[in-house]
């Protein structure tokens, strides 16, 4: 347990952590809030370096400078379109950091002068579940963080999946026991991490490319309670606070997401597939029932409008089509034209993706509406522009109860007057179904790369 | 340690927590993840702790090692928050 004069500082730090992640609820107060919580964390630092005795300050000084170094440098050269595999890889870093700390924690009491921890049951219990969510959130994170990268493309998912995931979790936390009971044998340690990363690989393997924002959100929540169950270890109040707090914002944020694709959490999480799809196929639903059109036809269509809603989906950021947008927006609202984003909450590939690039691009963030501001306007509404989204706009979820996303709340752009779907090709979305919205009387589709598309229709507008 | 008085703590916390999120606007989802990342990145301070060990050697390897992750986790993080912040900032 930390001094009382520690405790006193790490108390104020929590106070900081808790004003700025209220900070963060407010697009004007959240730079501020941010700014706070980081305050929070520089103070725990030096409240840590003043207060503990014997701390080795080469290790210290070599650890913080390199990971300052490596930090900065992934923060300043990432681009914003690549923010979801940064995230996840930062998540991955602060779970590994728990699970070594975790486990140096049990090599102390092996044959060191000092243990970190007190050697009570409860403290090896803490262990292995700070060793457990640890090392799923590690090896977790660095698959997610594959898969957004294009490294690692293909789902992974096999008939049985779920009963050899079963399996090892039931090794994992016989291991785990046996580990708290015989503390002195290292083997149970290894085999306790060993078998939590391959969990951790299996739990994120099967998850494809729109489940993704699930997933981002859980290991969010993990690198927290990984954090918290580390302070268990260490019996250290500011860990537990700490992390606890991160533990509860990635909940909530994972709930958020699965309500958004109507999923329950532990369908995306055992990497349950969509129900199967009954009757629908692809040719027979778009079978000559395609309204293809071209740049110069949009722009005709919107030259005559009021109001257009642009609809963004992982189509804008995978060709950085944001600043064409943004050039096309600006050359509307000169016309007169009003302009809004309608976003749903899981577009792109984790939460929030579209808003970060769309503010990327400088479109203030009044203009972006989020699913249930939005979709009472598509009634009055001239054109809506989706830019590369499929599910999220597919009229089917409210009117097929037999299709396999029934039910999920969707951007109801087809009850617009004119519905333009800027699109590579017919391949389907995460559902892997076809979209009546495309066969639609008030659809055209405009088969092109999002960046290339926009530019032919702001080339047409001024022409 | 007394489990007891820490476990408190933490359930407490949690529903702070998760009190004050629950108000955020969809915005905000990105910045607010990559935010309280960098808090979670608060197991540096048991990374700092662990120095204090002077064996076994793997002990000290790993202990060096969770201080090189940890402070990636909350310098990174803290950093771009911060650089995605200052995009949203309103536009006139």
């Amino acid at each position: 347990m930390p001094s009382d004069f520690a405790q006193f500082f790490y108390l104020i730090a929590s106070v900081l952590f808790i004003i700025g992640l209220k900070g963060l609820t407010r697009p004007r107060t959240a730079p501020r809030g941010n700014i706070l919580s980081a305050a929070g964390m520089l103070l725990a630092v030096i409240t840590a370096l003043v207060s503990e005795t014997n701390l080795n300050w080469g290790y210290i000084i070599f650890g913080l400078a390199s990971g300052a170094v490596i930090g900065l440098w992934l923060a300043y050269k990432t681009q914003m379109a690549s923010m979801p595999q940064l995230v996840a890889l930062f998540n991955g870093f602060g779970g590994g950091a728990s699970l070594l700390v975790a486990t140096v924690a049990i090599l102390s009491t092996q044959r060191s002068e000092v243990a970190l921890l007190d050697g009570g049951v409860f403290s090896y219990i803490a262990a292995a579940v700070s060793i457990i969510i640890g090392t799923i959130t590690f090896f977790g994170s660095m698959l997610a963080f594959a898969k957004l990268q294009g490294i690692s493309r293909q789902p992974l998912n096999f008939k049985g999946l779920q009963i050899v995931k079963g399996l090892f979790f039931g090794c994992m936390l016989l291991c785990a026991v046996v580990m708290v009971t015989f503390p002195g044998k290292l083997i149970w340690l290894i085999a306790l991490i060993a078998l939590s990363a391959l969990f951790g690989i299996m739990l994120v393997a099967p998850i494809g490319g729109a489940n993704m924002p699930v997933v981002i959100a859980v290991l969010n929540s993990y690198s927290g309670l990984a954090a918290g169950a580390t302070g268990f270890v260490l019996d250290n109040t500011m860990l537990i606070i700490a992390g606890s707090l991160v533990g509860a914002s990635g909940m909530l944020l994972t709930r958020v997401m699965c309500k958004a694709m109507n999923r329950s959490l532990t369908h995306v999480l055992l990497g349950k597939p969509m129900a199967k799809m009954t009757g629908l196929h692809q040719e027979e639903v778009y079978a000559g029932k395609i309204k293809s059109t071209s740049a110069e036809e949009v722009a005709m269509v919107l030259e005559s409008t009021r109001r257009v809603v642009i609809v963004p989906g992982f189509g804008m950021a995978v060709s950085q089509a944001q600043f064409a947008v943004r050039d096309l927006t600006q050359l509307l609202e000169r016309r007169n034209i009003e302009v809004l984003f309608g976003i749903h909450p899981v577009a792109g590939r984790m939460p929030g993706h579209m808003n970060v690039l769309l503010a990327e691009a400088d479109i203030s963030y009044d203009k972006l509406k989020d699913m249930d501001s939005i979709n009472p306007i598509f009634d009055q509404t001239d054109v809506s522009l989706v830019i590369g989204a499929n599910d999220v706009v597919n009229p089917d979820a409210r009117q097929n109860p037999d299709s396999p996303i029934a039910g999920m709340p969707i951007l109801n752009v087809d009850r617009s007057k004119t519905v333009v779907v800027i699109k590579r090709s017919l391949s389907p979305g995460f559902a892997g179904i076809p979209n009546t919205l495309f066969v639609a009387d008030n659809t055209l589709m405009l088969f092109d790369d999002g960046k290339a598309a926009i530019n032919a229709i702001i080339a047409a507008l001024k022409s | 340690m007394d489990i007891a008085l820490l476990l408190t703590i933490f359930i407490l916390a949690f529903f702070v927590g998760a009190e004050i999120i629950t108000k955020i606007p969809p915005t905000l989802h990105t910045p607010l993840m990559s935010g309280t990342n960098a808090i979670s990145g608060i197991t540096l301070i048991g990374a700092l702790i662990s120095t204090k060990l002077n064996s076994p050697s793997l002990a000290i390897v790993l202990g060096v090692l969770s201080i090189v992750l940890a402070t990636i986790n909350v310098v990174g993080g803290f950093v771009v928050t911060n650089r995605m912040l200052h995009m949203f900032r309103k536009k006139d």
